[in-house]
């Protein structure tokens, strides 16, 4: 009971600025925690949600461009593809499955996307998974003004079955950019986790012929999103449009380009882990500064443990266990900072992505982390355990007679 | 039981000198024998206690504890011996403030070789007549029972020598008076010896083993700071 005794009293006596540690502890512990399961999640969605489809076509511009645009629902387009190129696409032996879409319109912020039904009936978004209409809903009709609606993009604008509205112009919102076109909606779609959630689904012709848009441009699609039959048939594909074409852009592989995104903003993760580590640091020379600083008035209750027979290093330990103690209350309390905050990164990410973090899942940081910080805060406070370790007994209990 | 010999200790003064503050030839004390040194303010009785505790280390002689030279022994080894054999109750109590008398009393036993015995803490704790105070912190006591707990406490593991620097110091009389009598009781229960420091005279009178302080320790003598001539005066 010794040293827990010792450990407790002492935690307790310093009661204020065990907390304020702790709580440093806590928020570093949970920043870097966040920051490691945000970036790692994050990661591993975008690049399986880039599995749904093998390439992107556009018109000519960036790849990276069109794959945020046609797959993650984010950026704007590079330019139009002609009918005639979705159908030469679209015809090609090597090419499974051919979906064009449309966008340039957005209901409330929300991006609506103009395409073909098949894409909600035939195509998988993950290995053995297909888009599905909420029962009491049915897919929208191919000419008809007919919306189906991510299931996030109808909670959050309140959409149901039979709801109407107006699609506003431009993938911005601007309540004065009202199109005069009504769509009636036909269906929901259930939760799948994927940008999808945060769309809304219209026939490809609906976003085409909307009052305000180009009558010229009335055939012409944004992208066209492809699986191949065969990989081989992407290199192909890749040197006849890109290499030898230059009036589109064949985005493949889509994995690929998403890996190299990553890469690229990967400075911006080591930059946050130098940050989450910084303050790791600051936390742990703040366990340290603290019972330091208090060294001076524990030193008469360490000599009369000394002076009851408590060897040294029991002494040592104590320190060196109240400030892993610290570190081990701020790692659990971290473990609170880390699900408010992931709960709201996540809310944040899928609001503007539509890319589900799971809040719930488990990563080896959880484990790691606090194990760690607990273990540099019991290394922080090795140096007061110093301190206390040399604490001359007969000199700090009284004068010499 | 506790035999010295031989025993100095000099501390560096503000001028950068040497101070003897002990220096006492030959000194023992018996198992079971309960001994009062009456020496003033000053003589070098606590610091005498202290080297006998090995809380100091001495710059010369030997302090033997049951044939085991704690004088001899390493930091780590001086600490055992003490927390076995010997139990200390300081002029100024020396109570941890942080902790409960209870707490106080079983951290006191933790260190010994019988390990924590709580229903003899509180036994002892009875015996002081604290038993309605174990969750008390010492804040919270007057000095007379914080003088019983750092009693309890000395007594918890079962010592076989008591040191006593002033214990009744900061009571009055009759407290002074039946704090000292328990504690010559428990020593005498456990066969303990007993070996006391004080300057009050009620309290030395109680002692048939009663010598001046000044007597075994020579630098008191010769006046505390004085450095000896030969290094060999002293007598028991």
């Amino acid at each position: 009971m010794t040293l827990p005794l010792i450990v407790y009293r002492s935690l307790r006596q310093h009661a204020l600025s065990t907390l304020i540690t702790a709580g440093s502890i806590a928020l570093a512990c949970g920043l870097l925690m966040t920051v490691w399961v945000v970036k790692t999640q994050a990661q591993a969605a975008f690049v399986s949600t880039s599995t749904t489809f093998d390439a992107v076509l556009g018109a000519r511009g960036s790849k990276l461009q069109l794959v945020l645009n046609g797959i993650f629902h984010l950026e704007a387009s590079p330019g139009n593809l002609a009918a005639s190129d979705y159908e030469l696409i679209r015809k090609h032996p090597a090419v499974k499955t051919a979906i064009p879409i449309a966008v340039g319109d957005n209901l409330r912020g929300y991006r609506i996307v103009g395409t073909v039904p098949q894409l909600l009936t035939n195509v998988e978004y993950a290995p053995g998974k297909n888009y599905a209409v909420a029962p009491g809903g049915k897919v929208f009709g191919e000419a008809a003004r007919e919306a189906v609606v991510g299931s996030f993009a109808a909670e959050r604008l309140g959409l149901k079955v039979g709801s109407t509205f107006q699609p506003f112009h431009g993938l911005t919102f601007d309540e004065k950019a009202l199109h005069e076109e009504v769509f009636t909606v036909t269906g929901i779609l259930t939760p799948t986790n994927t940008p999808a959630d945060k769309v809304i689904w219209v026939p490809i012709k609906g976003v085409q012929t909307m009052s305000g848009h180009d009558p010229k441009a009335a055939t012409d699609v944004s992208a066209v999103l492809i699986q191949l039959r065969a990989a081989s048939a992407g290199v192909m594909l890749d040197l006849m449009i890109n290499k030898q074409g230059n009036r589109m852009t064949f985005a493949y592989p889509v994995g690929a380009i998403m890996a190299d995104f990553f890469g690229k903003i990967s400075w911006f993760d080591r930059v946050l882990a130098l940050v989450a580590y910084l303050v790791a640091l600051v936390a742990a020379g703040s366990v340290l500064a603290s019972i330091y600083n208090s060294m001076s008035a524990r030193q008469r209750d360490l000599a009369i443990l000394r002076a009851l027979g408590a060897r040294r290093r029991t002494i040592f330990g104590a320190v060196v266990a109240e400030a892993a103690c610290i570190g081990a209350l701020g790692a659990a309390v971290g473990f609170a900072i880390y699900f408010g905050l992931l709960t709201l990164v996540a809310g944040v990410i899928r609001a503007q992505t539509g890319v589900v973090l799971d809040v719930t899942e488990s990563h080896a940081v959880l484990w790691i982390c606090p194990l760690a910080m607990t273990a540099l805060c019991a290394l922080g406070g090795a140096v007061p355990a110093v301190k206390a370790y040399r604490t001359p007994v007969a000199e700090t209990l009284a004068p010499v007679s | 039981m506790l035999s010295v010999a031989d025993l100095t200790k000099s501390f560096v003064t503000p001028e950068g000198g040497r101070a003897e503050i002990v220096r006492v030839g030959r000194f023992e004390l018996a198992a079971g024998e309960q001994r009062a040194l009456r020496g003033e303010s000053g003589s070098g009785k606590t610091t005498f206690l202290n080297l006998v505790a090995g809380i100091l280390a001495a710059d010369g002689g030997r302090v033997e504890i049951d044939g085991v030279d704690m004088a001899a022994l390493p930091e780590a080894k001086r600490d055992r011996l003490r927390a076995d054999k010997i139990g200390y109750i300081f002029q100024t109590f020396n109570l941890l403030q942080g902790y409960t008398v209870l707490e106080n009393v079983l951290l006191g036993m933790s260190f010994g070789p019988r390990g924590v015995d709580r229903a003899h803490a509180v036994e002892l704790l009875r015996r002081v007549g604290l038993e309605h105070r174990l969750g008390h912190f010492p804040r919270q006591l007057s000095t007379g029972q914080q003088q019983r707990v750092a009693a309890a406490r000395a007594l918890a593991n079962r010592p076989k020598l008591v040191l006593a620097d002033e214990p009744t110091g900061n009571l009055d009389r009759a407290s002074a008076r039946e704090a000292l009598a328990l504690i010559r009781e428990v020593c005498r229960e456990n066969g303990a010896a007993l070996l006391l420091v004080s300057h009050d005279d009620g309290v030395l009178a109680q002692f048939e083993g009663l010598q001046d302080f000044a007597v075994i320790n020579a630098a008191a003598r010769r006046g505390l700071g004085a450095v000896p001539a030969d290094g060999k005066e002293g007598g028991s």
